[in-house]
């Protein structure tokens, strides 16, 4: 690391590190845009871009499997999912006074602290390490696909019945007027059909 | 490519999730900031998985289990938020207060026993 420190400079950053930089900017306003943003259409809107500046970033980052893959599954569904939530739970259309709570200032401080904290530290302990991007693809899909079924095939299978799980319960929780509920609603009469 | 890049604007995404976490007030838009810290943590992730040259290729690896446990999560929590709205009519996490403490009243355990009809009397309002 040293002697890779030796042959780089801060005040020559390279066409990589640019980019990443100018993209890394791009990503953290659309974040700020996210969590402060009056119009929740507009918030999840704005998480689509932060989604995607972090898949660039995987690019830059010679990770291309996973950027593919967070483009296909937060912003080509995750995003989706949030705006059928929204949608869902009648969310109003242009700005809402009420999106931010009260605690906005504690919130504030206890980010901006951490912030400080966590860049100081990090800043502290990375000052000279170096990423090595020249040499051979870190993360194309032969690698990743190799490294994941040669060695990670438990995880995997674990990870879909996780999945299978999730998604049971998904449709456990969303169903309307189940058993259970319905032994509940028996008790009192009629709580969830007068609202829809 | 300097580390300190990738390791600080993660560290920046994650502060601005951990704001929007505890200033949101609607569960949708908390559950975006969830999903902004998320990303934070995974970029973390395949930064120090490149750096290292991991011949297992774990930060890779766990970025992609990441990824679908945090879809797994974000349709279980958009089931919860939506039967919270279908028995409540609203999805305001600030009004949720059940398992809130009450303030001291007149006695702990009277108080405590009136509690339990109320919030019966709330969820199937």
């Amino acid at each position: 690391m040293t002697l890779a420190a030796a042959s780089h400079g801060f005040l020559s950053p390279t066409g990589v590190e640019i980019a990443f930089v100018l993209v890394g900017i791009a990503t953290l306003g659309a974040a700020l845009q996210t969590v402060t943003s009056r119009q929740l259409v507009h918030a999840a809107l704005w998480l689509v871009v932060a989604l995607g500046g972090v898949a660039v970033e995987y690019l830059l980052l010679t990770a291309e499997f996973i950027a593919w893959v967070q483009v296909l599954i937060y912003v080509g569904s995750v995003v989706v999912l949030l705006l059928f939530g929204l949608m869902l739970t009648k969310a109003p259309i242009g700005p809402s006074p009420d999106a931010d709570s009260g605690n906005r200032w504690a919130a504030l401080t206890v980010a901006g602290a951490s912030a400080a904290a966590l860049v100081w530290v990090v800043v502290d302990a990375f000052r000279a390490t170096w990423i090595d991007l020249d040499g051979t693809v870190q993360g194309s899909a032969e690698v990743s696909g190799r490294s994941l079924f040669r060695f990670w095939v438990l995880p995997f299978e674990a990870l879909s019945v996780l999945l299978l799980a999730a998604l049971v319960g998904a449709i456990v929780l969303s169903r309307r007027g189940g058993d259970a509920k319905g032994a509940a609603e028996t008790s009192a009469p009629a709580a969830g059909e007068e609202r829809h | 490519m300097h580390l300190a890049y990738p390791a600080v604007l993660a560290v920046l995404l994650f502060c601005t999730g951990l704001y929007g976490v505890l200033a949101r007030r609607n569960a949708i838009l908390v559950l975006m900031s969830v999903e902004l810290m998320l990303n934070a943590v995974n970029l973390n992730l395949v930064a120090f998985d490149v750096w290292l040259r991991d011949a297992l290729h774990g930060g890779q690896a766990l970025t992609l289990f990441t990824i679908a446990v945090a879809a797994a999560e974000i349709g279980i929590g958009l089931a919860i938020v939506l039967l919270v709205y279908r028995n409540r009519g609203s999805s305001d996490i600030d009004r949720l207060r059940d398992l809130a403490e009450r303030p001291a009243g007149p006695a702990g355990a009277a108080g405590s026993r009136e509690a339990q009809p109320d919030t019966g009397a709330e969820a199937t309002a």
